[in-house]
């Protein structure tokens, strides 16, 4: 299988944040309590390529690092370290004209639309803005532009004079997406873009993602922490774990088969229609804090199969399969890992 | 308005013992909630009916604005102006509870009756340690000594899968992750074993590996305890596996009800289907998902007849004129439309 060139490739990114001292630490230092600054390691080396037209899911529980990995994709922050490609040039290395042709060519779409939308500001501004400031339509076009891309994301081109506020969470959410198409995106880094929205609106808006993709030959990174709606709509996944991604792979195969038992007890938590009445088991305790993240693997004090090097190694994404990598020592031994792609008799063949 | 629950036989499963119906705990009739708002007059819950039995979980779905909410802040008696209960009946055990005077049902609240919320801060209080709190809650309702009382707390924070309780105990909230805060929540609305709890999308902010933790723990509490549980969410997947039985709201009215199986496999009501279809899952995968065209109507503006009917397929003449009532179906189901999607059983009288 020839993979296209990649439209985005990440190469060892990090990114580190300092976390001041909340109101409580400065109080508790007043009595000598000699707190510091902290560092979260919110992106800790990660490498990832993205190939033109491909759909790629990212999932992982809260603060494990998604917005901030997609805010990076999307050229809003820059990495404390590593590299982001855009059709194989370096965005850093990119200056004036280039990188503004770049920041234009990846948008991102948010979760909350009401809060990234100006209140005060019509619907024909919010989307026109951008493309007459970068030249892409005249400012006598501008009306009949806006027209034509709402009529796109099927939103009534004759409500374009009102605010964000006359329209409801689903028609907010295709104001959201229609901004970022007025720019003629060739990469959309979608943030939990439908997170609050109800099933019913949330559907038409994954259908109005594929669509968009067809017509537009659209890249995505789809960031969500609902596995459902990733598994519906992407072609491969990446499953992060305090700011790493410890699987990556084809989508059906990572949802039928998981390697990592990070990505296992993931899939095992997600309610589905189909069983009636299951028991719910869980994976014990929470994600840790990623200010202090666990030695070795970061997974080791959830995994039910660590073992003494996971509490001291730092296992790498190696190739596990054609197309599939995973980041576990388990897949080292000369056992495959008995993991539920092996236990369940009747998923893989091979 | 409808008499809906006297024309329908009583809900089968948990709630039968050799075919003899038991008395539910929680028993809705008709009941009707107004907001008088600018735009006038508006009914969020119009003629809502349902009954819930010992240790028997109710899901409540429906989408954003069908009135789920207000009906969960009703039975426990918290509908605020510009909010009125018009009409109807909610029985606890038997025990009619409206009307009844606010200091009446404060002692309800917390002991027979309790809630929580998707944001558990609504229960919470922020400048309280837990302990206060939860030993506060006991010894409203209970004469127990302070130290029985530190006890008990400790080990319901266990129950519901808080590590080392002893020391969480002396924490403030903020001190705790969401996850961890609607745990302390649960375990203050469970203390005294309530009759009913409604849970209003508890853990919809939540992670699903969170959600998990929390929902078989809920399960395990309820079915100990024997608590009735309203469960309320947009989340039909979250109600697949939780729920005995299932009430599908639209526009403030129950369109559907079933046990869950039935409903999920086979609905009745062309709604119920399209929320079914707009749910992603493994054979929808890469193909567009069932959807259900526009929105839900504003409540001052509620369609004629069937409400649902702009967005029905299904839709007719007959729809846009006249209301369809609730029709009862084989297996203690009940739907309200006038094209449903599974033949009606022959009407039993
Ligand atoms: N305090 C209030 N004042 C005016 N209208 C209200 C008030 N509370 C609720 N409503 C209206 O009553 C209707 C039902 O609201 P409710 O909160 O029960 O919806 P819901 O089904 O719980 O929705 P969601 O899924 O968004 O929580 C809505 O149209 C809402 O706008
Ligand atoms: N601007 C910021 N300053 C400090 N810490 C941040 C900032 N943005 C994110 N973080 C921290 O980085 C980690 C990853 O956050 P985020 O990328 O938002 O996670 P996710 O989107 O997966 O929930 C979290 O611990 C979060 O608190
Ligand atoms: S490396 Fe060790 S702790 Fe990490 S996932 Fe694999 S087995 Fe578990
Ligand atoms: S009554 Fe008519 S419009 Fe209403 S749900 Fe049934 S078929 Fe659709
Ligand atoms: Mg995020
Ligand atoms: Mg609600």
């Amino acid at each position: 299988m020839a993979m296209p060139d990649p439209i985005i490739a990440l190469e060892n990114v990090s990114k580190r944040f300092v976390k001041p001292l909340d109101a409580a630490e400065k109080i508790a230092n007043l009595f000598g309590a000699g707190l510091s600054e902290q560092v979260v390691r919110a992106v800790d080396n990660v490498t990832l390529t993205i190939a033109e037209g491909e759909v790629v899911g990212l999932v992982g529980e809260s603060g494990c690092g998604k917005s901030t990995l997609g805010r990076i994709v999307a050229g809003i922050l820059e990495p404390s370290a590593g590299t982001v490609r855009f059709r194989g040039r370096a965005l850093a290395e990119l200056s004036g004209k280039e990188r503004r042709a770049a920041d234009l060519a990846i948008q991102m779409v948010f979760q909350d639309p009401m809060a990234s939308l100006n209140p005060r500001r019509r619907v024909v501004e919010i989307i026109g803005e951008a493309p007459v400031v970068h030249g892409l339509v005249r400012p006598a076009e501008m009306d009949a532009y806006v027209c034509e891309i709402m009529a796109r994301v099927g939103l009534d081109p004759a409500t374009r004079r009102r605010y964000p506020h006359q329209f409801s969470g689903g028609q907010r959410a295709r104001i959201g997406i229609a901004r970022a198409l007025a720019v003629k995106p060739k990469v959309l880094v979608c943030d939990e873009s439908t997170a609050a929205l109800d099933v019913s609106i949330q559907a038409q808006v994954l259908n109005l993602f594929m669509t968009l993709r067809q017509e537009f030959g659209l890249t995505y990174l789809f960031v969500s922490h609902d596995l459902g709606v990733v598994e519906h709509i992407s072609d491969r996944v990446a499953v992060m774990y305090l700011g790493r991604i410890v699987e990556l792979s084809p989508a059906d195969e990572i949802f039928r088969a998981p390697n990592h038992p990070y990505t296992e007890a993931l899939l095992a938590e997600v309610p589905r229609l189909e069983p009636r009445k299951k028991r719910f088991s869980a994976l014990k305790g929470e994600i840790p804090s990623p200010l202090h993240p666990p030695s070795g693997c970061h997974f080791h004090p959830r995994c039910p199969f660590a073992f003494d090097r996971c509490k001291v190694d730092r296992p790498a994404l190696k190739k596990i399969a054609p197309g599939r990598f995973s980041a576990c020592h388990l897949n080292d031994g000369p056992e495959p890992r008995p993991g539920k792609a092996f236990s369940d008799g009747e998923a893989v063949a091979a | 308005m409808s008499a809906e629950a006297s024309s329908l036989p009583s809900p089968q499963g948990r709630g039968t013992q050799g075919g003899r119906a038991m008395t539910p705990i929680l028993s809705v009739r008709d009941l009707v909630v107004t907001f008088a708002i600018r735009e006038g007059v508006v009914t969020a819950v119009n003629g809502v009916s349902f009954d819930v039995h010992r240790g028997e979980v109710l899901g409540l779905v429906g989408e954003s604005g069908s009135g789920k909410s207000v009906t969960g802040l009703a039975i426990l008696g918290l509908v605020d102006a510009p909010g009125r209960i018009e009409a109807g009946s909610i029985r606890l055990e038997g025990e009619e509870l409206i009307g009844k005077p606010e200091r009446e049902l404060r002692r309800l609240r917390g002991k027979r009756l309790a809630m929580i919320f998707q944001d558990p801060m609504t229960t919470l209080n922020p400048v309280l340690r837990i302990d206060t709190q939860m030993i506060e809650a006991i010894r409203a309702h209970e004469n127990v000594s302070e130290k029985a009382a530190r006890d008990r707390a400790r080990q319901a924070l266990l129950k519901v899968g808080i590590p080392s309780p002893e020391e969480r105990l002396t924490a403030y909230p903020h001190q705790f992750s969401g996850g961890m805060r609607q745990r302390v929540a649960i375990a203050t609305a469970l203390l005294h074993r309530p009759a009913v709890l409604v849970a209003d999308e508890p853990t919809t902010a939540l992670d699903v590996t969170i959600q998990a933790q929390i929902l078989a723990e809920v399960q395990e509490l309820a079915a100990e305890s024997g608590t009735a549980m309203v469960w309320i969410t947009h989340d039909l997947s979250v109600i697949a596996g939780l729920a005995d039985r299932i009430a599908v709201m639209y526009a403030g009215r129950i369109v559907e009800t079933g046990a869950v199986a039935d409903v999920l496999e086979r609905p009745i009501h062309p709604y119920t289907a399209g929320l079914i279809g707009s749910v992603p899952s493994r054979n929808k995968r890469g193909v567009p998902l069932a959807q259900i065209p526009g929105m839900t109507p504003s409540l001052a503006k509620v369609p004629p007849a069937c409400p649902f009917n702009p967005r029905c397929p299904r839709a007719s003449v007959t729809c846009r004129t006249i209301m369809p009532e609730p029709t009862p179906y084989d297996g203690a189901r009940m739907a309200r439309c006038h094209h449903p999607l599974i033949e009606q059983a022959p009407a039993a009288a």
